[in-house]
C-alpha cells in the first residue's frame, strides 16, 4: 500500500488560495512547522486526507510575513503561536494569538540562532 | 498530632518531566506497590499535604508553581525529588528552557535518582522522608514550645 | 443575561497528572469559552538535535514523554531510516510492532484508569492500574525497563525475544483479554458509568475532521482514520480494520480505546505467530542528508515526525507534532456549552498528553 507523501513547494501569492481549496475539499491540517535558514524561514503545511499526505513548501525571507491559515483552519493556532515564539516567523493576524506567551519561555525566540 | 509519620498525606506534581516518573509515582499507589500500607494517602490539595513528591528539571514558567506549593503546604514539610531530571536536570539538562533540578527552586530533602525511578525506589525514598518529616515535627514542636512559633 | 466570570483550571488539579492550565469563562455554571495556556512542561527538546549525535537523540526523542516513549523513538527511528535508506530487517520490524501494542495496551489502560477516578470510581482506577502492571512487567521482562526502555536504535531494534519470551507474552495477553471482560463490562455496562458518559461532549465527525482531531477522537466520531494501515513495521502483514463508533460521545471514546485494547492483544498474537527468524538491525553507515515526514499511529493518535538533516552528524531540524497537539482544538470546541463539573471529565476524553505536546 502506497501512500501520496509529497513535499510541494508553493508561492506566497497561490499559498493562501491552495489552503482554501484544500478546505473546501475536506482535507485536514496535520502539521506546521518551521525550519530556519541562513536569511529566512522554511514553512511546512501538511495536509491529510483519508491516507494521503500533502505538504506546501514556503520559503519567505527573516522579515517577510505569512498568512495566518486560522481564518480558514482555526485548529492550527497553536502551531502558529509556536512558530511565531520559538522561530520569531511573522504570521499574520492569527486567530487566538498569544502574543509570545504560549510557552512564556525565558529567552526569546530560542530557535533563531543555530546552536 | 503526635504522630503524622503515620498518615501523611502526599502531594504530586509534575514541574516539566517527561511523564514517566509521574506514571511510576501513580503507579506507587495503586494494588501491586501500594504506598497506601505506610498511611499515605495521595491528595490534590498542597494545603493538607506534608510530602511533596515533584518530578521533572523544572522550567521558567512552572517555577513559580512550585514556589507556591511548597508554600501553600503547611509546615513541617518535606519534598522528595523523584528521577534524575528532579535531581539535576538528567537528560533536559542542555535545553534552553529547564534550569536543573528542583534544589535550585525549593530545597529538597530526598533525592530518587533513576530514569524512570522505579517503584521499589520512590517507597523508599518516601519512607526515608518519613523519617526526616519524624525529625522535622520534634524540632517543629520543640519551637512551639519555646513559643517560637514557625520552624 | 447571566453574569460573567472567569474560574481558572490548573496547573496543579488533583485530576490531571500533568500541568495544564485553562480559563473558563463561565456564564453561571455553563462554559463560554476555554482558553488553554500551556509551556509548564516546555523543555525545548527540538533544539537539542543541534548539539546531539543523531544517534544519541533516540534516546532523547524517548524521553518527550514516558507514556509514548516507544513510539517517539520509533517515529524517530523510522524518519532517519527513510533517509538513510536502511532497510530494517523483518524480525525487527515485528518486535517494533509487539513492543508498540503493548505500548498502546499500557496508555490505554493507564487512560481508563484515570477516566474512572476522575469519576470518582476508585476501584476501577485501582483494577485498571493492577491489570496495567502485567503489561509492565512483560516490559521489564524483555527490555529491562518499566516506561522508558531505549530498546529502538537507527536500523533495528537492540534487544531480541525468544520462543519462550513470545509464548509467555502471548499467554499473558490470553490471561489479560479475560481479566479485562469485567473491567470492560465495568465502563460500558454499569448504569452509572454510562449515565456518566454518554452525550457527553459530543463532536461530530465534520467538525472533528476540521479541528484536526486524530486517533480514537476521530475514529470515536466515525471517521476510520488509522495511520497503522500506512503498513509501517510489520502492519503491513498483519490483519487491522480501524475501530471506530459513530455517536462523538464520551462513552464511544471510551468504547474505541477498549476495543483497542482487544486489537492490540489480536496484533501481538498474529505477530508472534508470524515472526521471522533473522537480524535484528543493520548497521548505520555514514550520516543522514535530506528530508522526510514520517507519520505513526500513537495510542493517542496520529503522530508525525520531521526530520531536515544537511550530512554531518547533528541533525538540522527535527519535528514532531504530537497527537494532543491536534486534539486540544477540537476539546476547546467540546467545553464550549458545557457544565463547570464536566470539564475535568472532558479534558480526560482527549486523553492528554502534556509533555508530549509542549516537548
Amino acid at each position: 500500500m502506497e501512500y501520496a507523501n509529497t513535499i510541494e513547494p508553493i508561492t506566497l501569492e497561490q499559498f493562501m488560495p491552495q489552503v482554501i481549496r484544500f478546505k473546501m475539499d475536506n482535507w485536514r491540517v496535520a502539521q506546521l512547522c518551521a525550519v530556519r535558514l541562513p536569511d529566512g524561514y522554511e514553512l511546512s503545511y501538511s495536509f491529510v486526507k483519508g491516507y494521503d499526505m500533502r505538504t506546501l513548501r514556503l520559503t519567505v525571507a527573516t522579515e517577510e510575513s505569512v498568512p495566518s491559515i486560522t481564518q480558514v483552519y482555526p485548529g492550527a493556532f497553536l502551531q502558529e503561536n509556536e512558530a511565531v515564539e520559538l522561530f520569531g516567523v511573522k504570521i499574520e493576524s492569527i486567530q487566538g494569538d498569544y502574543h509570545d506567551k504560549l510557552y512564556r519561555i525565558a529567552r526569546p525566540t530560542p530557535f533563531k540562532e543555530k546552536g | 498530632m503526635k504522630k503524622l509519620a503515620k498518615s501523611p498525606w502526599m502531594l504530586h506534581y509534575d514541574a516539566s518531566s517527561c511523564n514517566g516518573c509521574d506514571i511510576e509515582v501513580l503507579a506507587c499507589t495503586t494494588p501491586k506497590y501500594d504506598i497506601e500500607r505506610f498511611g499515605i494517602i495521595n491528595t490534590g490539595d498542597p494545603f493538607q499535604a506534608d510530602i511533596l513528591l515533584i518530578t521533572g528539571g523544572v522550567n521558567a514558567q512552572c517555577e513559580s508553581v512550585v514556589k507556591q506549593l511548597y508554600e501553600q503546604m503547611p509546615n513541617p514539610k518535606v519534598v522528595v525529588a523523584v528521577g534524575i531530571c528532579a535531581c539535576t536536570g538528567g537528560v533536559f539538562k542542555d535545553c534552553y528552557n529547564i534550569k536543573g533540578g528542583i534544589d535550585t527552586v525549593i530545597p529538597v530533602d530526598v533525592y530518587v535518582p533513576g530514569c524512570a525511578a522505579r517503584p521499589q525506589a520512590i517507597i523508599d525514598g518516601v519512607v526515608k522522608a518519613l523519617e526526616i518529616l519524624e525529625e522535622k515535627r520534634k524540632n517543629y514542636d520543640k519551637n512551639a514550645d519555646d513559643g517560637k512559633g514557625e520552624n | 443575561m447571566a453574569k460573567r466570570s472567569i474560574v481558572p483550571f490548573g496547573p496543579q488539579h488533583p485530576v490531571l497528572p500533568e500541568p495544564v492550565h485553562l480559563d473558563l469563562v463561565l456564564e453561571d455554571e455553563v462554559v463560554v469559552e476555554a482558553v488553554p495556556s500551556i509551556g509548564f512542561v516546555h523543555r525545548g527538546l527540538e533544539k537539542l538535535v543541534e548539539t546531539k549525535d543523531f544517534k544519541e537523540y533516540v534516546y532523547i526523542a524517548e524521553r518527550v514523554c514516558g507514556i509514548c516513549s516507544f513510539g517517539h523513538g520509533l517515529g524517530y527511528c523510522q524518519t532517519l531510516e527513510q533517509i538513510m535508506n536502511l532497510e530494517v530487517p523483518p524480525r525487527a520490524r515485528y518486535l517494533r510492532t509487539i513492543w508498540m501494542e503493548m505500548s498502546r495496551i499500557h496508555s490505554h489502560l493507564l487512560w481508563l484508569g484515570l477516566l474512572a477516578d476522575a469519576m470518582g470510581f476508585e476501584s476501577l482506577f485501582m483494577e485498571s492500574w493492577k491489570l496495567r502492571e502485567k503489561i509492565l512487567d512483560m516490559f521489564d521482562a524483555t527490555t529491562g525497563g518499566r516506561v522508558i526502555f531505549s530498546v529502538n536504535c537507527i536500523g533495528g531494534v537492540l534487544k531480541d525475544m525468544d520462543e519462550t519470551m513470545l509464548k509467555n507474552i502471548v499467554d499473558t495477553c490470553n490471561e489479560m483479554e479475560k481479566e479485562l471482560k469485567p473491567i470492560a463490562d465495568a465502563f460500558l455496562r454499569e448504569y452509572t458509568t454510562e449515565s456518566r458518559l454518554r452525550g457527553l461532549g459530543v463532536l461530530p465527525a465534520d467538525q472533528a475532521v476540521l479541528a484536526g482531531a486524530v486517533g480514537p477522537m476521530l475514529r470515536a466520531s466515525g471517521v476510520a482514520y488509522d495511520a497503522r494501515k500506512l503498513g509501517y513495521a510489520a502492519y503491513g502483514d498483519l490483519d487491522l480494520e480501524p475501530i471506530t463508533s459513530s455517536d462523538g460521545d464520551s462513552y464511544a471514546r471510551c468504547e474505541v480505546r477498549i476495543k483497542e485494547i482487544s486489537q492490540s492483544f489480536d496484533l501481538i498474537r498474529q505477530a508472534a505467530a508470524k515472526i521471522p527468524a533473522g537480524p535484528i538491525a543493520v548497521p548505520v553507515k555514514g550520516f543522514p542528508k535530506g528530508e522526510y515526514f514520517t507519520r505513526i499511529e500513537q495510542p493517542r493518535g496520529e503522530a508525525i515526525y520531521y526530520v531536515k538533516a544537511n550530512g554531518t552528524k547533528f541533525i538540522e531540524r527535527f519535528r514532531l507534532r504530537t497527537p494532543t497537539t491536534s486534539n486540544i482544538p477540537p476539546m476547546l470546541n467540546m467545553l464550549k456549552d458545557c457544565q463547570l463539573a464536566d470539564v475535568p471529565l472532558l479534558i480526560l476524553t482527549i486523553d492528554p498528553c502534556i509533555s508530549c505536546t509542549e516537548r
